[in-house]
């Protein structure tokens, strides 16, 4: 690595790139705070900070935003439940055809989301989904499920064999060592997978624009969107709501900043 | 005389009882350990199948089938054969969109790369408070789209939004620049947006690239005499092209799918100047009830991204095997 005597000057330019790249993120926060009225020229710096932005938000927004968490803590048990036991038989079972299976979840992380939510309609509309929360913790768990299986399988491929067999030989069915040896170890693992698959779901747009028709069952991200279209003139509740939204987010970048970074790459290379 | 050759039959029959009962065993426990694998592994297949697999199906099925609204409650859809590929060929719906996503995903592709990899570049050096800034740089891709997009929309106002007040108090523009509701104009933002969703995503990839290229090759470049441009083009390069192919072909596959960012910011106005196909194949079915042309629509979009899905796992491989 290089000299740290340059470093001063880096952490200033960094500071300064950073300051540009979040500037959204400040703008986002700074309107939200400003009154009702006066969004319209917003200035730099809420001197006032006014939460009546958020006090309608939350009166607006309250229940999307708990329909959101429902959907999103469904979905991760869903992704989880699923992937765990597929992500150790890829990874430790030598299972027959796992390369073909394994080609099969890359290649679902490629399928459009518009192409599965034209195709759900219709099903759902049959099965009299639309409008569920079981509808939507199935359609967005097509997110989920193959991101926590490589994630998790990538982990579980560097589980020792040993220790697996010495539960086995204790007399632990394969079941009881999957649950009492395995999962404990993958916990990291899981923990990540959990996180994202909640972000994920949290942020989900377009099966919450296809798959509900009416407001029943209306995740955030909807009314964000519906806010825009409906009065534009309310900025700072729009934005208070946006704020709102980001928090999972937030929460994930300050409280569990280790399982950030194996997250972004974990669906990417491994 | 019979006496040793009849123990010999004996035993050989034992060995063979034997070997039998093991042979018996040992498929025994193979079956047991083949059935044990798929009850670890049926479930999340069968829901692949059901989410993905029959999704797909049921598309191309869909854009052979005539759709209008009542076909939901009749669930009668004819089949037209070819028509709803002909419509979206014949209204230039298609050609239309496929230039907008093309422009769009290399665009997007393009600069996300760039201002990635300097990103990348320049974290790589350690310095006071690199990885806080870092882990920050992370807070644009980890935020709901929606909200993103939301955010952007309010600063790019032509009248209201920060970014032309800022251009106007700098006495760089009189009058506002009108990001999203000029044809010529929408686009480029729109592109403009998506480059900065991804910056963090390319940073954050190539800098595990960077970070895999061992130290030692610089300092050799370095004793040879070799300044920062020379050592980037004969050794940073070349040893991350691995990385570069799978961020690019990621990213492409991700770009093409996008579809929150532009509903949200344009609504793939004005007068369709940020229409995809992904948009277009919303819109065709969820807006106009025309299931059959958006579902051909689909399927387009799935064609090209699985070129890029094969492309992909070749990218793929060759990152593995370096």
């Amino acid at each position: 690595m290089r000299a740290p005597k340059r470093g001063r000057p880096s952490t200033i330019i960094g500071i300064v790139l950073l300051g540009l790249m979040l500037f959204p993120v400040y703008w986002m926060v700074n309107v939200s705070l400003q009154p009702a009225g006066s969004a319209l020229r917003g200035s730099w710096f809420p001197f006032h900070p006014d939460v009546s932005g958020y006090a309608t938000a939350i009166r607006d927004q309250g229940r999307n935003l708990v329909t959101s968490l429902v959907v999103a803590l469904g979905s991760v048990l869903l992704s989880l439940a699923l992937a765990a036991p597929a992500a150790y038989a890829l990874a430790q079972l030598r299972v027959r055809g796992a390369d073909l299976v394994l080609f099969g979840v890359l290649v679902t992380q490629m399928v459009p989301s518009i192409v599965v939510a034209n195709a759900l309609y219709s099903a759902y509309n049959d099965l009299g989904l639309l409008n569920s929360y079981l509808g939507l913790v199935l359609a967005d768990s097509t997110t989920g499920v193959p991101f926590a299986i490589i994630v998790l399988r990538s982990f579980m491929q560097g589980i020792p064999q040993e220790i697996i067999e010495a539960a086995r030989v204790d007399g632990a069915g394969r079941l009881r060592a999957f649950r009492s040896v395995v999962l404990p170890v993958s916990a990291n693992s899981l923990i990540t997978a959990a996180l994202f698959t909640f972000l994920f779901t949290w942020s989900d747009f377009l099966f919450a624009l296809t798959l509900t028709t009416t407001p029943t069952v209306r995740p955030i991200t909807l009314g964000i969107y519906e806010y825009i279209g409906a009065h534009t003139n309310q900025w700072n509740a729009t934005m208070a709501t946006a704020v709102l939204a980001s928090v999972p987010a937030a929460v994930l970048l300050g409280l569990a900043q280790r399982h950030v970074a194996p997250g972004v790459t974990g669906g990417a290379i491994k | 005389m019979t006496c040793p050759l009849g123990r010999d039959k004996d035993r050989r029959d034992k060995d063979r009882r034997d070997k039998d009962r093991r042979d018996k065993t040992v498929a025994r426990v193979r079956l047991g350990e083949r059935l044990a694998q798929w009850m670890f592994l049926v479930p999340a297949m069968a829901y692949l199948l059901l989410f993905f697999g029959y999704p797909i199906v049921k598309n191309i099925v869909m854009s052979f089938q005539q759709y209008t609204p009542t076909t939901f409650y009749t669930s009668t859809a004819p089949f037209v054969g070819l028509r709803n590929y002909s419509t979206i060929l014949s209204s230039d719906l298609l050609s239309k969109a496929l230039l907008t996503t093309v422009l769009f995903t290399a665009g997007s592709l393009l600069g996300q790369f760039v201002l990635g990899l300097a990103f990348a570049l320049f974290f790589q050096r350690s310095f006071p408070l690199g990885g806080v800034l870092r882990s920050l740089l992370l807070l644009p891709w980890l935020l709901p789209l929606v909200v993103s997009g939301t955010t952007w929309r309010w600063m790019l106002d032509t009248d209201t939004g920060v970014v032309n007040d800022t251009l106007r108090n700098l006495h760089i523009l009189s009058s506002g620049v009108p990001w999203l509701t000029g044809t010529s104009q929408a686009l480029v933002s729109v592109i403009l947006i998506n480059i900065w969703v991804g910056i963090p995503f390319n940073t954050t990839i190539l800098y595990g690239g960077l970070q895999d290229i061992p130290t030692h090759l610089y300092e050799a470049a370095e004793l040879d005499g070799a300044g920062p441009v020379t050592s980037f083009r004969h050794i940073t390069w070349p040893l991350l092209r691995p990385t570069v192919s799978v961020v690019l072909v990621l990213g492409a596959v991700y770009t093409l799918k996008v579809l929150d960012l532009i509903l949200v910011v344009t609504g793939g106005g004005p007068a369709d100047a940020t229409e995809t196909i992904a948009t277009r194949s919303y819109e065709l079915s969820f807006q106009q009830f025309e299931f059959g042309p958006g579902a051909a629509m689909g399927n387009v979009l799935i064609v090209i991204s699985l070129a890029f899905a094969i492309v992909y796992l070749r990218a793929n491989r060759r990152a593995r095997n370096v």
